[in-house]
Order: structure tokens, then C-alpha cells, then sequence
């Protein structure tokens, strides 16, 4: 048996790599070759050689994308991490219903962006009804709309990561703590942040790379009203490939550009929070 | 055992390519652009397949994704034969895929050779219908004011109003007015919010653009379009300026506003005036609670403050031309044009165009009794046949692409808001049409 696994063990492979090659590998390669040519359908390509990512900053919607997302990943990422440790602690203290709260707070994440877009939509021009406008008057209001509506949405998610990595922690280092005489801020800053360090990476790894990749929320809540000055990079990306004719191979650009800046941030990331993971 | 887990995985891998079955010779494959009309053209198929034995398989796009979607399906190798393109844009981007149809049978029949997309001597669009736009009067609101006494303005019904000054004369008196028409605002709501503001981006513009072509005497077939600046920009301010001055609701709130709302507020009675075409005709009927009669459902040109628009009619034209896919077989292009002469020629096509599909048809073969019978239809055919008045060709499908008109909207709403000035919307407009066009 162990000699034939290791016969077909290509056979076994062979679907999952067939998938990934189709479903990652060929659209990656086709995409990056694409961004280096004209094109209306992806089978009828012309090579134009670097002059799409000339024109990605032909004008300055790109660098306006990237700011405005680079603003809104920063607020989002700490908010979100913040509050949705807060309550992990909260929900890890045995108070009565923690598991119907732990479920209630998940919930939001459950529902699909562009219903919650159009949700929030509703709720805030309600509010901002009683000022006498709407949510497209200013760029402040779907700046901050944004941030609402991704924190309400990624809150209950990194929650449930905390609460699994809080749970984690041995109870007898708490105990110990308490012994020594540890306040309460003490133990939280030397015990349990440095225990919780690999889920803090993981979870800044989520809202950030999120954050960045936003697209159905923003597309449903402001589609960049007013102007474009709330359009974040994946939806100008969108707008340049679909909304603009002979111009697929600059959205295509743009995307490449976008790919390696998300990795970049990722992987900066990463190498930072992890080095400050403790082992037990 | 190995034997039946090679045979098992060999099937695993085959069954994703059972999918991906070759069509049969005699389908047609037709990729319509109006969501609206899907289930009439599915009806169509049906007696299609009935009288000829060809199947017609009909996929519609979503609103607002044809192009995504043709640029998607026509790369494969079952690719729509029949599709549709909007205009002098849409042949500039489609034109590798478009069939001259200069010899088929329904050119030949075509009323008016200019509304088909011809270039050089080659056709490449033939229009499936005519629409046109306007303003749409409720002409009992408007009765019961010139049944006021005591009004500033000497008109004695809605034949009188010829010009932009003539209409901003009884829109001012109608809102100044309005408690005792019943009524909220002479104009329903300008829709402004992202997606929702065609009307005016597009519709709107189309008249100021229209004219300043004529002033530059470019023809759009032809001319190099990059210099359009937009310099009847005032005219379009006249009447934008109209509309959300005088409307239902307060300008600061329109980025929220949709057609529907707009719509609503008309087919409910709020209003007195909305900026639309024939197709809404089903929208305003649809409203639950609607109290537009359709005898009382007119039409009145967009009047914009230009010079010698006393003589303007509607804006007439189309945004939906079909192709035929001139990279598909010759047997598949012959199905396609087939269909298209037995749809616009024989009794039973003519009888889904007029009465399931609602399409004022641009060609011969209709008769006046075949005219449409809703009411913005009617008036469209009455206004088109008018001899005393032009009509205003849909030239928008020149504006150089969806982000351009998208740009603009955004513009309009911020302006509109208070967060823009005029000129930096003019400067938008000029900008963004020399980047966008090809």
C-alpha cells in the first residue's frame, strides 16, 4: 500500500493541482501578461509594453484610491482589533449568556457586503436626514460610514479568534500572577497580550488584507460619492477595466500594481507581529 | 482495487468537461441588453421554435453589465451570434465582431437609413427600436392651474409653451403655487444618487451636445469628437437649474434619490412634471396607488434656452442596435439574420414587437395600427410624425464611456449639493471627455 501511494501519489494530487492551476495559477500569469497589453476580450491581445502603468497615473484617481484606502485601513485595524479584543476579554470571563453574545456578535459577519452596504446606507441617511443631507454631501460621512460598517462587520469574527486564543492561555499563569500581586493591568500586559501575540497576527493579517480589498461594501454604501473621493483601490481598479472603453489593459495595470502592494504591506506585517509571538 | 480508484479519479477529472457539451447546429445564440424585455423574448423563442424549429437561446445581462457580460461570452467558443451594441461607441468597440448588414432584408425595409450605425459603406447596427424622452406632464395638475385665478402667467394650456422661458414662467408660478395644485414640487425628485442619474448625465446632456455638434457641423460617423467642450453648457444649466429649484425635494438630499422615487412621486400625484421617456410608461402604471389617468399623460420637448427651440421635438432615437457576430459561422449568421426579418416582417414577429415587446419599430413593414398603444408611446409616434416640429437624435452614445457619464453625475450632485461650482462642473465635463475618448 505504502508503495503504491508513493506511485500515484501524483493521481491523488492531480485534481486539487489541476484546480489550482486553473482556478490561480493561469489567471495570475494571464493577468499579469494582460496588464502589459491592449485588449476587449482576454483572447485578443495586443502587447503595448509598460505604457498601461503610464497611464495608471495619466491621472491622479489611482494615488486618490490608494490614500483614501491606505486612511481607512489604518482607522479600521486598530478599531477593529481593539474592540474586538475588549469583548473577547469580556466574553472569556464566564459572565451569564456569553454564548449568545459570542453568537450575536458573529452574526453581522454572516450577511454579504452589499446587503450590509445597502443597510447601513439606509441607516445613516436616516441620521443625516435630520442635518438635512445625505451621505454623498461629504467625503467625511463615507469615510466614517466605512469604518462603521467594516468594524460592525469584522468585530464578531476577530472576536471569536481572541476569545479562542484568551482561552488558550493556562490558567495557572493567571493564578501565579495574581499571587505575585499582579494588578489587573499588569497581568494583561505581560501574560495575556504576549499569549495572544500569534492571534493578534492573525487578525491584524485579516483586517488589514480586508481593509485593503474592500470592494462590495464600498461599492454599495458610497460608489465613491461624492466625486470619487471615497472610491478605494479595488473599486477604481473595477471602474477603469468595466467603465472606460480601450482601457482594460490600465485597470489590468492597476490591478498588478495593487497585488504587489497588498502583498508587500502582508508580508511587512507578518514578519512584525510575529516577532513578537512569545512560546510558552 | 487500483483499477476501480484510477477509474474512479479518471471520472472525477472528466466530469467538469461533461459540462462544457457543444451546442446543437440549429440554436441561435442571441445576448439581449434589456432586462426588461427578457421574458417577452423568451415568449419569442418559444413560437420561434414552433414555426422554424430553430431554437433561440436568449440570455440577458444584467442592468448595467452587457458589456462585461459580452466581453466575457464572446471569447468563448460558443459565442452570441446575435448581440446588441448601443451606438457609434459600442461599433467602435465591437467593430473585429460586427457583420456588415448592408444586404439583409431588414435593412431594406429600414424607414430611415441615418438611424442605422453605417461605416464607410458598410452597415454594422440595425436599430431595434425607436424610443424618445421629454418631459412627461400630468396634464390634470396642469389644467387645474390654469383653472387658478389670479396667476402671474396669461398662458391658456400647455400648447402655449414652446420655450425654456415660457416653461421656467409656469414652473415658478406652479411652485409658488403648489398648496393650492396639491402638489409637492412642480418637478419629482432629480435622481442623483450613483447609477440612478442617467437621466440627466446622459439624457439631459444629450441636448446641449446635440447642438453644439451642429454649431461645430461634426458629423458623428465621421468627425474627430475630442474637441466637444461642452459649450452649451448654459443651456443644460437652465433646465438643471429648473428642475431641482423647483422640485419635491430639497437639492441637498438628491444623492439618495432613485428613477423609482422619482417615478413614484409622480404616478402618486406629488408632482406635476418628470423628466422621462415612453418606457416609463409600465413604471408610472406599475405604482400601486397611481392616480395618472393615461389620457392626462403627455409630453413636452426638453426646452433648454436655445436659440430657435420653438420648432424642437422629443429626443427620438435608440442606445439598442443588433450585431451580428461576423466571427461565428456563415450557417449561424444566416440563422440570425433570418430571425431578425421574420421578427420585424412576418405578422407574428410584428405582433411580439408591438404588443410584448412595446418597441416603436423604425421599419416599413409596421402599419399605423401597429403603432404602439400606451400612452408615452403614442405621444412618441405623434410627436415623431409632427410636421411642424425636429426631433432631437439620441447622440449620447457618443459621450465616450459609462466612468465619463459617471464623472459627470457626480459632478451634477455636487453641484446641485452646493459642494461644487457651475464652472468646475463645465471644466469636469471638458476634461474628462478629451481623457475618456478614443
Amino acid at each position: 500500500m505504502q508503495k503504491s501511494l508513493k506511485k500515484y501519489f501524483w493521481l491523488f494530487l492531480l485534481p486539487t493541482i489541476i484546480a489550482f492551476i486553473i482556478a490561480f495559477l493561469v489567471p495570475f500569469v494571464m493577468g499579469v501578461g494582460l496588464s502589459f497589453t491592449e485588449f476587449t476580450t482576454v483572447t485578443d491581445a495586443r502587447f503595448v509594453g509598460l505604457s498601461n502603468y503610464m497611464r495608471v497615473f495619466a491621472n491622479s484617481d489611482f494615488l486618490n484610491a490608494f490614500w483614501f484606502t491606505a486612511k481607512f485601513t489604518i482607522v479600521s485595524v486598530l478599531s477593529v482589533n481593539l474592540l474586538a479584543f475588549i469583548l473577547a476579554l469580556l466574553l472569556t470571563r464566564g459572565l451569564r449568556g456569553t454564548n449568545f453574545f459570542r453568537t450575536a456578535f458573529f452574526m453581522p459577519n454572516l450577511i454579504g457586503g452589499i446587503v450590509l452596504g445597502y443597510i447601513w446606507q439606509l441607516i445613516i441617511n436616516g441620521i443625516l436626514a435630520s442635518q438635512g443631507v445625505d451621505l454623498t454631501y461629504h467625503a467625511q460621512y463615507g469615510f466614517w460610514g466605512l469604518v462603521v460598517l467594516m468594524n460592525w462587520q469584522m468585530i464578531g469574527y476577530m472576536m471569536i479568534i481572541y476569545v479562542a486564543g484568551l482561552q488558550n492561555i493556562p490558567h495557572e499563569l493567571h493564578e501565579v500572577a495574581a499571587i505575585d500581586g499582579a494588578n489587573g493591568w499588569q497581568t494583561l500586559k505581560s501574560i495575556t497580550l504576549p499569549l495572544v501575540m500569534p492571534s493578534i497576527t492573525i487578525c491584524t493579517f485579516l483586517t488589514l488584507s480586508n481593509s485593503f480589498k474592500m470592494f462590495d461594501q464600498n461599492y454599495a454604501l458610497t460608489a465613491g460619492a461624492p466625486g470619487k473621493q471615497t472610491q478605494m483601490l479595488a473599486l477604481d481598479i473595477y471602474q477603469t477595466f468595466y467603465g472606460s472603453i480601450g482601457q482594460e489593459g490600465v485597470g489590468q495595470a492597476k490591478a498588478v500594481l495593487f497585488f504587489i502592494l497588498v502583498a508587500l504591506i502582508a508580508l511587512l506585517q507578518m514578519r512584525l507581529t510575529r516577532r513578537r509571538e512569545a512560546e510558552i | 482495487m487500483k483499477r476501480i480508484l484510477l477509474c474512479i479519479m479518471v471520472l472525477v477529472l472528466l466530469l467538469p468537461l461533461a459540462g462544457c457539451a457543444q451546442s446543437d447546429e440549429k440554436t441561435l445564440y442571441f445576448l439581449n441588453f434589456k432586462p426588461e424585455s427578457a421574458e417577452a423574448y423568451n415568449e419569442i423563442a418559444k413560437k420561434y421554435k414552433e414555426e422554424t424549429g430553430v431554437t433561440l437561446r436568449v440570455v440577458t445581462a444584467a442592468s448595467g453589465t452587457y458589456e462585461q457580460t459580452l466581453k466575457s461570452e464572446i471569447s468563448k467558443s460558443d459565442a452570441p451570434v446575435l448581440f446588441q451594441i448601443n451606438g457609434v461607441v459600442g461599433y467602435a468597440a465591437w467593430k473585429n465582431y460586427c457583420k456588415d448588414l448592408s444586404k439583409t432584408t431588414l435593412y431594406q425595409h429600414i424607414t430611415d437609413r441615418s438611424l442605422a450605425i453605417s461605416s464607410g459603406d458598410g452597415v454594422y447596427g440595425l436599430p431595434a427600436v425607436v424610443e424618445g424622452y421629454g418631459i412627461i406632464y400630468n396634464k390634470e395638475i396642469t389644467d387645474r392651474y390654469f383653472a387658478l385665478s389670479g396667476r402671474a402667467t396669461a398662458f391658456s394650456g400647455m400648447e402655449d409653451i414652446n420655450s425654456f422661458e415660457k416653461l421656467s414662467a409656469l414652473v415658478e408660478d406652479m411652485t409658488a403655487r403648489k398648496e393650492e395644485l396639491g402638489i409637492r414640487g412642480v418637478f419629482a425628485a432629480t435622481s442623483l444618487k450613483s447609477g440612478e442619474d442617467w437621466r440627466y448625465q446622459t439624457h439631459l446632456a444629450n441636448v446641449p451636445v446635440y447642438y453644439e455638434l451642429q454649431e461645430k457641423k461634426l458629423d458623428i460617423s465621421r468627425d474627430d469628437l475630442s474637441g466637444i467642450s461642452f459649450t452649451k453648457q448654459a443651456a443644460f444649466k437652465n433646465l438643471f437649474d429648473l428642475y431641482i429649484n423647483n422640485s419635491t425635494t430639497d437639492p441637498k438630499l438628491l444623492g439618495s434619490k432613485q428613477v423609482a422615487d422619482s417615478m413614484a412621486e409622480f404616478a402618486l400625484g406629488q408632482c406635476a412634471m418628470v423628466q422621462n421617456g415612453n418606457w416609463a410608461w409600465s413604471q408610472i402604471n406599475g405604482v400601486s396607488g397611481n392616480v395618472v389617468k393615461a389620457e392626462n399623460i403627455k409630453f413636452l420637448p426638453l426646452y433648454t434656452g436655445i436659440e430657435g427651440e420653438e420648432k424642437q421635438g422629443l429626443c427620438i432615437g435608440t442606445e439598442n442596435y443588433f450585431a451580428i457576430n461576423s466571427q461565428a459561422s456563415a450557417e449561424k449568421q444566416k440563422m440570425a439574420e433570418d430571425f431578425l426579418s421574420w421578427l420585424y416582417t412576418s405578422e407574428t414577429g410584428k405582433n411580439f414587437v408591438t404588443n410584448k415587446l412595446h418597441f416603436i419599430a423604425p421599419y416599413d413593414t409596421f402599419e399605423e395600427k401597429e403603432a404602439p398603444s400606451d400612452p408615452l408611446g403614442r405621444e412618441v409616434y405623434e410627436w415623431m410624425n409632427r410636421e411642424d416640429v425636429e426631433t432631437v437624435p439620441w447622440i449620447f452614445s457618443i459621450f465616450p464611456s459609462q466612468n465619463f457619464k459617471n464623472d459627470f453625475g457626480a459632478a451634477l450632485l455636487q453641484y446641485a449639493q452646493g459642494t461644487k461650482s457651475w464652472n468646475d462642473v463645465v471644466t469636469l465635463f471638458a476634461t474628462r471627455w478629451k481623457e475618456e475618448i478614443t
